[in-house]
């Protein structure tokens, strides 16, 4: 059985109304944590006291909390997703000690603008989506599945970054707030599928262009982003991603 | 996953099968309509049913699509599907969810796969197979000509994501893998590791932001649906919340369709994501949509157990463990708060095994679920007290261990026992883990005929929202299927007979239906931000859990199901008296989102409950004490309710009315089934 000694813990927050108003940070003591609590279930803790005591619950985003949909995310200590390698949501309290102060943030990024407290606007990534991460095919005109062979490796590589759930942690850790992990998995998903050749080329290219027109900055190869990943996207999809633009340039893109 | 075991159905003995007696447990509770038929479903031999339809389904002049509009609200695999499809026939589509983004709706977390009827192995399998198995695996309460549609485009699925990129499990010589999921005898299921919702989900998404990109589509994300516009007896649109600003929004349109998912949450704790809820369909439902089948709700017996009353949800464990691990509680009630390794294996009880010797540990969910709260009930919990019980029975992979090593189990299960302990702090490979059952899927919905519309012209359902694929229990990796097969394939040549009459009269936003919709959704919020009561919104919504899972969960009677009743609507008066709400309507506010959604539930929760006393029969996902065999086995009574209950709202205080759809069944044979 789980260790059974409850923890009082200091929390720095911080506090923004909305969008335009200036945000600071607030502190809250809680007592009474539980080990077993997630790192979310301990904060709608503090919510049902803040609630209690007439005071504004903190606003946080979460959904499936399994780890899966890619709706949380925080700073916490300055860790996108915090100590473990894992979302926000999996993350459980038996992760900090007794009498701790724990420092809790929104996701910097110029692209992720602050909507509320610890709540942050990520409809970029739906943006650059949009530009070209998907294959173009309506609905009734697919071929019969067994038509196309998909080497057993390059569909397990596929796999293996299509897992990427859009939680923005790359982003939030990278000190440039480049979204290249995130635009690379999908490049590197695509593109090892023989149904995502047609529009390899201009998929990277218009991708690309929407990534750094929403205001995300470039790689400079530091790693955070990899380091942060719950889904542990490895930094070899940024090399893929450059080298499937330099292509595509070439080809005159 | 439902029937983990070889096929055993047997044809019903009859001398099991005595009539219920003819009583009534829900006189006084509801009164007695008109019975209701499904007036699109189409005749003659199964197999030509669904093309016949299409066929029969008038066309939209491609001309004509961009001037109607669609509403659809949801974004799951069904929302999220339909709405690509329909933009890339050229219509205009509004797609609303309530999350920050189309790809986080909840059919991302299913984790085993999706069926198909692919016969890929060549191990039997066909289209008429899988029907049989999904009417079978539904106890006989699902729509033959509904299910049979659905095993017949299952297979189009599977070409339609592969197309899109969706990273399936493949052989190596590059061809897709099967396996057998759920016990039936074919491989079927299509997976992409433990994630296939995840993969199939991302497909429809980015189909759906291509067609954002064409400018088909246009998605309002953080958006509520809190109302339905109804002008004329036809659904003409939605009032929505702007969840970031708090502006109430009209959107109107030729056509709305709601593909907002399941129920689940009306029990607090659930496998659903935290934000799921019946808003949307119950709005509809007060506007003139039957609900159908509320009391179907399946319940799966390997989640984590709670571990304190701070629980927010909870997690689901594949039920494939159950193939290697061995379930057992103490049979001594003192034994239960020893650590396990020191109880010796003369003082455990491996009931499922005792109890079910030839199926032992892989009774069918139902089955397995009931059991485990049967002994907790009894004081032989393991694991936390949450409320003085302790509700966890061991799931111990020692003899496994033993058998296969660590490294076979490692291989085996991947990263399950890894989120175990991730979750729990314990080490599964070395203290036995503990699981209890947890809702996880509704059967039930809003009532819909073979097109999918519901009984309000106008107004289409899809997926979890309806009720009509499923029955009274639902087959592993069949919610994949029919959220896709709805959205990708079914309601895009339905909508369109609707549409071929449209674009509809134009309705204005000062017409008295749409007024009235905007008044009573403000008139609520209203109410919420100033009750200025002492109670948070979230302690409405667990207790309400708490009466429903104990008096309408995996055991219902009848004196436990009025006793519901009864403190429901105590409840609910006092929730509309005392409940807190802090903060403003102008902003983000989670308290103000909940309080809806849970005044909704309350309301649900309570139809549910009447649902579940009417129908005194056991069958599928819905146990009632009052009708089981000798052992304890489920007993249907097929003489007295084969019928869809489909639910018509009376008006606030007034007793809902029931239609009844009588259920035939011309291409399958009724059985009872039986796993002793």
């Amino acid at each position: 059985m789980s260790s059974n000694s409850n923890m009082s813990l200091t929390l720095k927050i911080w506090r923004q109304p909305d969008a335009v108003s200036a945000g600071a940070m607030h502190t809250y003591q809680v007592t009474d944590v539980s080990p077993d609590m997630s790192f979310l279930e301990m904060l709608d803790v503090l919510n049902e006291d803040l609630n209690a005591k007439g005071e504004d619950p903190i606003a946080f985003d979460s959904d499936c909390r399994e780890g899966i949909c890619g709706m949380c995310g925080l700073m916490i200590n300055g860790d996108a997703h915090g100590p473990e390698v894992t979302t926000t949501c999996q993350l459980h309290m038996r992760s900090f000690t007794d009498g701790e102060t724990i420092t809790i943030e929104p996701w910097r990024a110029t692209a992720f603008p602050v909507i509320k407290d610890l709540v942050v606007d990520r409809s970029s990534f739906d943006r650059i989506i949009q530009q070209g991460g998907y294959i173009s095919v309506n609905t009734g005109s697919a071929p019969e599945a067994h038509s196309v062979p998909v080497p057993r490796d390059d569909a397990m590589r596929a796999f293996s970054v299509a897992t990427c759930i859009g939680c923005g942690a790359c982003v939030a850790a990278c000190p440039n707030g480049s979204a290249s992990l995130f635009m690379g998995a999908k490049i590197t998903h695509l593109g090892e599928l023989p149904q995502g050749q047609p529009e390899r080329d201009s998929r990277v290219v218009n991708m690309v262009a929407q990534h750094d027109h929403e205001g995300f900055g470039g790689c400079t190869n530091i790693g955070e982003c990899t380091a942060a990943c719950p889904k542990e996207i490895p930094l070899d999809v940024i090399s893929q991603l450059n080298k499937d633009l330099r292509t595509a340039l070439k080809h005159g893109f | 996953m439902n029937y983990e075991m070889p096929d055993t159905t047997t044809t019903a003995d009859p001398s099991q099968d005595t009539p219920a007696e003819m009583t009534d447990d829900a006189a006084g509770y509801y009164s007695p309509g008109e019975p209701i038929v499904d007036a699109k479903a189409p005749t003659g031999p199964i197999a030509d049913r669904w093309q016949d339809r299409k066929f029969e389904a008038r066309l939209v002049n491609p001309s004509n699509r961009r001037k109607l509009n669609i509403i659809i609200v949801g974004t799951g695999l069904a929302g999220a599907s339909a709405a690509a499809t329909l933009g890339e026939a050229g219509y205009n589509v509004k797609s609303f969810c309530y999350q920050d983004s189309p790809r986080r709706a909840h059919s991302i977390a299913a984790q085993g796969g999706i069926n198909a009827a692919k016969n890929y192995k060549e191990d039997g399998d066909s289209v008429h197979r899988l029907f049989y198995d999904t009417v079978k695996g539904g106890d006989y309460r699902s729509r033959e000509s509904n299910v049979y549609r659905l095993a017949e485009v299952s297979t189009n699925i599977i070409d339609q994501c592969v197309a899109q990129g969706v990273p399936f499990a493949r052989e190596y010589g590059g061809l897709l893998d099967n396996r057998s999921f759920g016990g039936v005898q074919v491989s079927r299921t299509f997976y992409a590791r433990g994630q296939t919702g995840q993969q199939l989900l991302i497909g429809a998404y980015q189909a759906l932001e291509r067609q954002v990109a064409a400018g088909t589509v246009e998605t309002f994300t953080r958006h509520e649906m809190l109302e339905l516009i109804v002008v004329d007896d036809k659904a003409r649109g939605i009032i929505a919340r702007d969840m970031v600003t708090g502006a109430i929004e009209t959107h109107l349109a030729d056509v709305v369709v709601l593909a907002s998912g399941g129920y689940g949450n009306v029990f607090y704790l659930s496998t659903n994501a935290m934000g799921c809820n019946v808003t949307a369909a119950w709005r509809a439902h007060r506007k003139g949509a039957y609900f159908a089948n509320p009391c179907y709700t399946q319940i799966h017996p390997t989640c984590i157990p709670v571990s304190g009353s701070h629980q927010s949800k909870l997690t689901l464990m594949s039920e494939s463990l159950r193939n290697d691990g061995r379930i057992w509680v103490p049979k001594n009630a003192a034994d239960c708060e020893k650590d396990p390794r020191d109880i010796p294996e003369e003082d455990r009880d491996y009931y499922l095994e005792r109890i079910y010797p030839s199926f032992g540990n892989l009774v069918p969910r139902d089955i397995a679920s009931r059991a485990a709260k049967y002994v907790c009930d009894e004081g032989r919990g393991v694991g936390p007290k949450v409320d003085g019980v302790a509700r966890g029975v061991y799931l111990d992979f020692a003899a496994a261990i033993e058998r296969l090593g660590k490294d076979g189990i490692e291989e085996k299960y991947d990263n399950l026992l890894d989120m175990y302990e991730r979750i729990t702090g314990e080490n599964p490979y070395e203290v036995p883990m503990r699981i209890y059952p947890a809702v996880h899927y509704v059967m039930g919905g809003v009532w819909v005929d073979y097109d999918l519309m519901s009984t309000i012209p106008g107004l289409f359902v899809t997926g979890e929202a309806n009720f009509s694929d499923h029955g009274a229990n639902r087959l592993g990796a069949s919610a994949l299927m029919q959220g896709l097969a709805d959205g990708y394939f079914v309601l895009p040549h339905t909508i369109r007979d609707y549409l071929a009459d449209g674009p509809f009269e134009k309705v204005d936003e000062s017409h008295p239906a749409v007024v009235e919709a905007r008044t009573s959704v403000e008139e609520r919020i209203n109410h919420f931000l100033n009750v200025n009561g002492t109670r948070s919104v979230d302690s409405y919504h667990r207790e309400l859990g708490n009466i429903m899972w104990e008096y309408c969960g995996m055991e219902r009677t009848e004196d436990g199901l009025k006793k519901a009743i009864d403190l429901i609507r105590t409840l609910k008066d006092d929730f509309w008296r005392n409940v807190k709400v802090l903060g403003t309507n102008e902003s983000l506010n989670q308290s103000l989102e909940k309080a809806g959604r849970v005044a909704d539930f309350i309301e649900l929760g309570e139809l549910m409950c009447i649902d579940a006393l009417n129908r005194r029969e056991s069958c599928g996902g819905h146990f009632r004490g009052e009708s089981q065999t000798e052992d304890g086995e489920a007993l249907r009574h097929d003489d007295l309710f084969a019928y869809v209950a489909a639910w018509e709202f009376a008006g606030d205080g007034e007793p809902p009315v029931l239609h009844k759809e009588e259920l035939t069944y011309t291409a399958i044979e009724m059985k009872q089934r039986s796993y002793k």
